[in-house]
Parts: C-alpha cells; sequence; structure tokens
C-alpha cells in the first residue's frame, strides 16, 4: 500500500487500463433528449460474443396494446439489425424523415489478431509482461464489445423515440418476435443490386444538387449539411490518430517504468535505487494520463462518426426531397404536354396531384426532422464537450496533485533523509 | 512496486525551509490540504511553482545556500541554472522555467564545503594528490559554455565553428574569462589525446560526443531545416557536456593539452580524426584487434571487487541500452502526438467554422485553440523528455564503454606483468643451462649478457607488478568517482524532468479551466 497516496486516487499504480471505469452506455449521451416514456422503453440488456457472430438480447418494456406482452426479449444479430434500418429507408412513408443510421458491423479481427499475435510471441516475454499485456488486449477487446453494444442500443432507441417509426410493424416483429427473422445476410446478386442502386443515387444526387432550392430553408441546409458532413468525417479521423498516438505514448511510458525498476533494483548503490523509484512512480501516472486522454479522444471519434452517420442519414432526407421535387416538376411539365395534346388529362393531373402531395409532405417533415437534428447535435455535443473538460481537467488535477505532493515529500523526506552527504 | 516507506517525522528545524520556497502562484494549496497526507508529513506548503506570466525565478537560491548542507543540497536541486547562450533561448521553452536547460552537470560557483573554500590560488599550490584527495567534492572554479554554432567555408569543405567560453577563477589559465573558436574535429583531438594519455594508466577520460556522417553532410550542404537546426543544437549540448565533465576530472584539469584547447586562440588541426583517414581505418583495426586479445586474455581475478565492478558494469549497460530505447521511442511518438493534436485542432475549427449554431461553432473553436496550446505542450515536454533523459542516457552507455575500456587496460597491463615473469623465468633457465654448459671462452660473455638481461627483467616484472597495483589503485579511485557523478548527474536530470512535468500538468490544467465555461455555454 502507498503510506503516501491519497485514497481518492483510484488508479494509484494499477495497472489495469482505464476503459472499465467510464460509463457502460457511454453511447447514450449522443443521444441526448430521448424520451424514453413508459410507452416503448427498449434496451440491449445482454450480449454474447461467439467465434464470428454478436448474440444481442433485445429487451423491451412496453405499455402498448400492440404487443402480446408488458415486458419481453429476443435475441437478435447484426443481420437482423441491417434488415430493419434497411426496411425504413425503402419504405416510400418514411421518405420524409431523417432514418437513424444503421450500426457499424461488430469488428473484431483487428483485436482478436493481436490476442494470437501475443500467443505466439508468449515465449519472448517474462511472465509479468505477457499477463500485462493480455489483459491489456482484453480489456480492448471488452471496450470494442461494449462500444457495439452501445452502436446497436442507440439505434433501437431513436427508432423507439422516433413518433413515427415506433409504430412501424417491422420494428415491432423486430422486438416481439422470437424467432430467427430469417434475414440471412444479402447473397451476392442483392448486394450487386445494391451496389448499382448506391451508384444511380449518387449520379442522381448530383444532378438533383445543381437544382437550386426555392426554399431558403433547405439551400440553406443542404449546403451546410454537404460541408458539415465532410469537415465531421476529417474531424473524426483526426481524432482517431490522436487516440492512437497517446496510447503509444502510454505504452512508451510503462514500458519506461518498468526499465527503470529492472534498474533500480539492479543496481547496488542505494541512492540509485531511490530514484528509480520516483521516476516509476511518475511514469505510472504519466501512463494514466496518456490513456485517459486516448479515452477521451475515442469518445470524441465515435461522437463525430456517429454525426458522420447521421449527417449522412440527414443529406440522404434532402435527396429524397429534391427527388420528389423533380418528380412534381416532371409531373407539371407531363400536365402542361397533356393539356396541349388534350390526352389523358385526368391521369396526368392525378399524378401531379400525389407528387405534389408527396413534396409536401416529405418538405414538411423534412423540416421539423432537420430542425431536430440540430437540437439533437448541439445537445450532445454540448454534453460530450463537458464531459471531455471535466475529465480532463480532473485527471490533469489529480496527476498534478499526485505529482507536486510527492515530488514535495520526496525532495525533503527522501533526499536529506538518506542524505546524499554519504556519497560526498 | 514503488514501496514507499513512511517519511520520517520532521523537526522543526526543516520548516523554514519550506516556507521559504513558497513562490509564485499555487494551483494545488486548496486541493492539497485536503488530501489525506500521512501524520508525520509537514504542512503541505505550496511548491516553487511558476507564475507563468511573470519573469520570476521559482525559488531564489541567494537566500538558501550555504546555511547548512541540507538546505544547501535543495537548492542545488532547484538552483537556477542560467546558461548564457543566447541561441539557446528560441529552443526552450518560452516560458521562463527555472531550471530547465539541457543537462549540464554544472560545477557550482559556490564550493560546497563550506569551511574550506576551494579558493584559486589555493588549488595551485597544491600538490597534484592532494587535489585528488579534495577531488571527493568535485568542485572547480571553473565553467564551460559551448555556443554559436556559426558555419564556415561551403560545400563538402564546410565545418561549424563553436565558441567555447571558459569562466574560471583558476590561476592556472591566464585570464579569468577568456574564449575560442574550435570546430567538432578539435573536440575530437583532445579526446584523442587524453585518452592515449591516460586510459592506459586508468583512468576514465569522458568521451567526446559521436561523429555523425549524415548529419553533418546535412549542414554541409546547406539544408536549412528544423532537423539539421536540431542536429546541431544536439552536437553543440554535447560538446559542452563532454568538455564539463572532461574539466571536473582533477587530473585531466591538470593536462597541458586540455588547457592549450581552452586558451589558445590557434589550434594544430587533429587531422587524425576524420572517419575516413588512414588514421581511422588503423584505429577501427586496432579495436577489432584489441576485441580478440580481450577474449584469448584469461585473467586470474585475485581481487573480488573488480570481477563484481565488471559484471555490475555490464548489467548497467544493458539496462541503460534498453532505457535509452525506451526513451528514444517516447520522443518519437511523442513528436508524433504533438503532429496529430495540431492536425485535429486544425480539423476541429474548421468544423466549428461549418456549425451553424453559434454558441457551438464557438466552444469548437475554443477546442481547437486548447488542442494547439496542448500540442505546443507536447512539443515541449518532448523537447525535455529529450535532453533530459534521452541525451543523458546516450552519454552515460558511452562513458561505461569508457570504463570498460579501462578495465580492459588494466587486463592488458597484468597480461604484460605475466609476459614480464614468465620472460624471467626463461631467461634465469638460460643462465642455469649457461651454468653447466662447457665453453669457456664464450661462457663469460654469455654469462655476462645474460646477467644483464636477468636484471632488465627483473626491473620489468617490478615495473609490471607496480604498474598493475597502480592501475587497480586509480581503478578503484575512478570508479568510485564515476558512481558519484552518476547518482548526481541522475539525480540533477531528474529533480529537472520532474519539474518538467509539474509545469505541463499546471499548463495543462489552466487550458481546460479556460475552455470547461465555453463549453457549458452552449445553449
Amino acid at each position: 500500500a502507498e503510506a503516501c497516496a491519497s485514497p481518492g486516487m483510484q488508479e494509484g499504480l494499477d495497472d489495469g487500463p482505464d476503459f472499465l471505469s467510464e460509463e457502460d452506455r457511454g453511447l447514450r449521451a449522443i443521444n441526448v433528449d430521448l424520451q424514453t416514456d413508459a410507452a416503448l422503453q427498449v434496451d440491449i440488456s445482454d450480449a454474447l460474443s461467439e467465434r464470428d457472430k454478436v448474440k444481442f438480447t433485445v429487451h423491451t418494456k412496453s405499455s402498448l396494446p400492440n404487443f402480446k406482452q408488458n415486458e419481453f426479449s429476443v435475441v437478435r444479430q447484426h443481420e437482423e439489425f441491417i434488415w430493419l434500418h434497411d426496411s425504413f429507408v425503402e419504405n416510400e412513408d418514411y421518405a420524409g424523415y431523417i432514418i437513424p443510421p444503421a450500426p457499424p458491423r461488430p469488428d473484431f479481427d483487428a483485436s482478436r489478431e493481436k490476442l494470437q499475435k501475443l500467443g505466439e510471441g508468449e515465449g519472448s516475454m517474462t511472465k509479468e509482461e505477457f499477463t500485462k499485456m493480455k489483459q491489456e488486449l482484453e480489456a480492448e477487446y471488452l471496450a470494442i464489445f461494449k462500444k457495439t453494444v452501445a452502436m446497436h442500443e442507440v439505434f433501437l432507441c431513436r427508432v423507439a423515440a422516433h413518433p413515427i417509426l415506433r409504430k412501424d410493424l417491422n420494428f415491432h416483429v423486430f422486438l416481439e418476435y422470437n424467432q430467427d427473422l430469417s434475414v440471412r445476410g444479402k447473397n451476392k446478386k442483392e448486394k450487386l443490386e445494391d451496389f448499382f442502386k448506391n451508384m444511380v443515387k449518387s449520379a442522381d444526387g448530383v444532378i438533383v444538387s445543381g437544382v437550386k432550392d426555392v426554399d431558403d430553408f433547405f439551400e440553406h441546409e443542404r449546403t451546410f449539411l454537404v460541408e458539415y458532413h465532410n469537415r465531421v468525417k476529417d474531424a473524426s479521423a483526426k481524432s482517431d490518430k490522436m487516440t492512437r498516438s497517446h496510447k503509444n505514448v502510454a505504452d512508451d511510458y510503462n514500458r519506461i517504468g518498468s526499465s527503470l525498476y529492472t534498474l533500480g533494483t539492479q543496481d547496488s548503490t542505494e541512492i540509485f535505487q531511490l530514484y528509480c523509484h520516483i521516476p516509476l512512480f511518475y511514469f505510472s501516472q504519466q501512463k494514466i494520463e496518456a490513456r485517459v486522454s486516448a479515452d477521451e479522444d475515442l469518445k470524441l471519434s465515435d461522437l463525430l462518426k456517429y454525426y458522420l452517420r447521421e449527417s449522412q442519414a440527414a443529406k440522404d432526407l434532402l435527396y429524397r426531397r429534391s427527388r420528389s421535387l423533380v418528380d412534381y416538376e416532371n409531373a407539371n411539365k407531363a400536365l402542361d404536354k397533356a393539356r396541349a395534346k388534350n390526352k389523358d388529362v385526368l391521369q396526368a393531373e392525378t399524378t401531379q396531384q400525389l407528387c405534389c402531395q408527396k413534396f409536401e409532405k416529405i418538405s414538411e417533415s423534412a423540416k421539423q426532422e432537420l430542425i431536430d437534428f440540430k437540437t439533437r447535435r448541439v445537445a450532445a455535443f454540448r454534453k460530450n464537450l463537458v464531459e471531455l473538460a471535466e475529465l480532463e481537467l480532473k485527471h490533469a488535477k489529480v496527476t498534478g496533485i499526485y505529482f507536486c505532493f510527492h515530488f514535495r515529500q520526496l525532495l525533503f523526506h527522501r533526499i536529506i533523509e538518506v542524505g546524499l552527504e554519504g556519497t560526498l | 512496486m514503488a514501496a514507499e516507506r513512511e517519511p520520517p517525522p520532521l523537526g522543526d528545524a526543516r520548516q523554514p525551509d519550506l516556507e521559504e520556497l513558497e513562490d509564485g502562484e499555487d494551483l494545488f494549496t486548496s486541493t492539497v490540504s485536503t488530501l489525506e497526507s500521512s501524520p508525520s508529513s509537514p504542512e503541505p506548503a505550496s511548491l516553487p511553482a511558476e507564475d507563468i506570466s511573470t519573469n520570476s525565478n521559482g525559488p531564489k537560491p541567494a537566500e538558501i545556500i550555504l546555511e547548512d548542507d541540507r538546505e544547501d543540497l535543495f537548492a542545488e536541486a532547484t538552483e537556477e541554472v542560467s546558461l548564457d547562450s543566447p541561441e539557446r533561448e528560441p529552443i526552450l521553452s518560452p516560458e521562463p522555467t527555472p531550471a530547465i536547460t539541457p543537462v549540464t552537470p554544472t560545477t557550482l560557483v559556490a564550493p560546497r564545503m563550506e569551511s574550506k573554500s576551494i579558493a584559486a590560488p589555493v588549488i595551485f599550490d597544491r600538490s597534484r594528490e592532494e587535489i585528488e584527495e579534495e577531488a571527493n567534492g568535485d568542485v572547480f572554479d571553473i565553467e564551460i559554455n559551448v555556443s554559436d554554432p556559426e558555419k564556415v567555408g561551403d560545400g563538402m569543405n564546410a565545418y561549424m565553428a563553436y565558441r567555447v567560453t571558459t569562466k574560471t577563477a583558476l590561476p592556472m589559465f591566464n585570464k579569468n574569462e577568456f574564449s575560442v573558436k574550435r570546430r567538432f574535429s578539435d573536440f575530437l583531438g583532445l579526446h584523442s589525446k587524453l585518452a592515449t594519455k591516460y586510459m592506459h594508466v586508468g583512468y576514465i577520460v569522458p568521451p567526446a560526443p559521436e561523429k555523425s556522417i549524415v548529419g553533418m553532410t546535412k549542414v554541409k550542404v546547406g539544408k536549412e531545416d528544423s532537423s539539421s537546426t536540431e542536429f546541431v543544437e544536439k552536437r553543440r549540448a554535447a560538446l559542452e557536456r563532454y568538455l564539463q565533465r572532461t574539466v571536473k576530472h582533477p587530473t585531466l584539469l591538470q593536462d597541458p593539452d586540455l588547457r592549450q584547447f581552452l586558451e589558445s586562440s590557434e589550434l594544430p588541426r587533429a587531422v587524425n580524426t576524420q572517419a575516413l583517414s588512414g588514421a581511422g581505418i588503423l584505429r577501427m583495426v586496432n579495436k577489432a584487434a584489441d576485441a580478440v586479445n580481450k577474449m584469448t586474455i584469461k585473467m586470474n581475478e585475485s581481487d573480488a571487487w573488480f570481477e563484481e565492478k565488471q559484471q555490475q558494469f555490464e548489467n548497467l549497460d544493458q539496462q541503460l541500452r534498453k532505457l535509452h530505447a525506451s526513451v528514444e521511442a517516447l520522443v518519437c511518438h511523442r513528436k508524433e502526438l504533438s503532429a496529430n493534436t495540431a492536425a485535429f485542432a486544425k480539423s476541429a475549427a474548421m468544423l466549428g467554422n461549418s456549425e451553424d449554431h453559434t454558441a457551438l461553432s464557438r466552444a469548437l473553436s475554443q477546442l481547437a485553440e486548447v488542442e494547439e496550446k496542448i500540442d505546443q505542450l507536447h512539443q515541449e515536454q518532448a523537447f525535455a523528455d529529450f535532453y533530459m533523459f534521452s541525451e543523458l542516457l546516450g552519454d552515460y552507455i558511452r562513458l561505461i564503454a569508457a570504463v570498460k575500456g579501462v578495465f580492459d587496460h588494466r587486463m592488458k597491463c597484468w597480461q604484460k606483468w605475466q609476459d614480464a615473469q614468465v620472460t624471467l623465468q626463461k631467461k634465469r633457465e638460460a643462465e642455469a643451462k649457461l651454468q653447466l654448459a662447457n665453453k669457456p671462452d664464450k661462457l663469460q660473455q654469455a654469462k655476462d649478457e645474460i646477467k644483464e638481461e636477468i636484471e632488465e627483467w627483473e626491473t620489468k616484472v617490478q615495473q609490471g607488478e607496480r604498474d598493475f597495483e597502480q592501475i587497480s589503485k586509480t581503478i578503484r579511485k575512478e570508479v568510485g568517482r564515476f558512481e558519484r557523478e552518476r547518482v548526481r548527474d541522475f539525480k540533477t536530470v531528474i529533480v529537472k524532468y520532474l519539474e518538467s512535468l509539474v509545469q505541463t500538468q499546471q499548463q495543462l490544467i489552466k487550458y481546460w479551466e479556460a475552455f470547461l465555461p465555453e463549453a457549458k455555454a452552449i445553449a
């Protein structure tokens, strides 16, 4: 036990990584103003990681009459979430809403590879080094796992909070049907179809975006979103790099601390041993500092990545609205032509009316969606930035106090007590 | 891991020390006092913290020095070392820091032993042995600066000239303050001379900084980038440390070549130091031959001390190399972190610009600024990591090589002595043979010759034994000196390094504290 350590410092010289000490469901922060009302509450209560898939236990609490019970759970896999998301996207009725972005595929490959490499290199390192590294990699794996759970949960919560989407039948089936949904991953043909669809969409996007919007609100939103999306992408990539660098620095401090310790224990000079313990202290704390910074960078990265996906979803909404505007304009032209030729006028009128209605419906809901998006975004960033500053501040203070306190203690007590006079 | 013993209760006598050192703004006073400190520790006084805005220099050493030994030691730990080198300022942290300078185990101006003052005339009159006795303090009134690197000439014949300034009150020098211009090969030449004269009798001659063909070529070719500036600065600091270490050695300080190096305005060029010269290649060949010889000499070590020490130095060498590699990795990663932080800051600023919510936009811009400032901090920390730690480790790795060299010389000395004994034995056997031979006329002449040779070899054996004893004695003293120096060097550096860490923390706190209200203001 550390005689000098304050009990308030949770890590002290503990070498374990700090991922576990942070909020488990940290990503809830992304969606701050979710109305978790009694009508429908969804969460992922459990998750199991098997060889190459993750099984999520989706737990629902609802007072709605649509469901057979008030509380129930099902097991779902990633592909089923994607199926649900895609069904929203393909549903014309939801064209006027921002579809909550699909959660990313669980990716443990990198982590698994590292663990495997560690296992192979077991013979070349000391038992302590091996145990420590193994612990760290396992913690990393756990952190990735927690994150993927959170991302899947956020998706479901967003759907549950959306006034229209929460009523979707597919969604209810997803929540309640306790058999496999048999939405095995898209086969090659379907994947190819998707690919072409996306290509057409982006080609279209170029054409459609050329049309200047009469409505100032939407014109502004489009300009804003395109730029914002790109910048968020850049910021999240840079934040990732920062995370990696912080981790590297932390690992270096760790190694240096170990080296100094070995040096101190091997050296015959009592004084030298003393001086090796001081840096060891500081390097441990520095390592913790760097890890905390890495964690914070990661959180910021995650926030940015999430808003990258959301801004894409918002762009998609604008695209759909533009498409419907083009359809409306085409219908107008067709109507004019029909009237001129006096042929199929009624049909043309009906088509035109439908297009008009669709366009107006989309525009109306899109406006509200975009306003809500902004509110959500601002709130999420605020929460994250405040948290970031508070945590960095707290840790800097703790480290500073730690350093100062020990620095002074050691300087006054150790040096004078041991007495360098003896060596002079 | 770090088993901290309970600090002993402090006597009242020490309280004044703490108070005297309170200075400047302390961010931790309130929080520190709430910490559960061990009962026997003193009232947490404020650390001599730096107020960044003012030009204060931390604890005022003048007030503390020489009151008694203990305070003196502390003063030494945080004493401001100011080496007047103008070109070094831009490289140092812009904030005035108390003791963050490149590693230079400087000699104190005021002697540490309070009763005797090793003032100038006294040293000059004493005999060499007395000076060496007093070398326990290793404090001589001499200070060396290496500054003003200047490129002389053009193209591949260009070289850097450094100004070597000596400040001293020692009367062996003609003036109190003088400076000369020297180039890198001059330093190597000096080392070469000293090594040749002193290493084979057991003195640990501090090694000169390493040559770097790549580094120098860049400078010669005129590449004006940060890496060549860094290289020049690194070299300048290394040369300074080299000279400081050399003049600290009481025996070397007396050497006329050293004096000539420091004083003479013109110095004959040391051409033999060129890496690819004939002499250079000869050196390499000799080194290889030595290595082979070492393997074939099997010494009967009668003195356990030497065996123990050799093993220790072997271990130390390995550990230091490992540590050095880790520190270099740290320096590299810190630089990366700095670059990545700067890139993120720019990106965050751009994001802030495109964000259409005013308060969030402003907060993001502020975040960008904080990250930029933190990047600066990282750079400065990298500088500290590097100069304080990495270079010192490099120096010691080379020093240990010199120590090992000295041990090798002792082995050779022993071998020489043994060889002399063997030869003497052979001569005696030859004499005995002659006694039994039957050729009277040649006999007397041969007998006389052999007698002469035997006398000669007897003398050599005696000399060999004396030499061996002398070198063993010298090495013992030198190793003792080396150990003391090592502790002192590391202590100085570690204290400075820890101070830099504390400062970085204080700055970090300031930055995040300034940012927090901006984040909270997002509505």
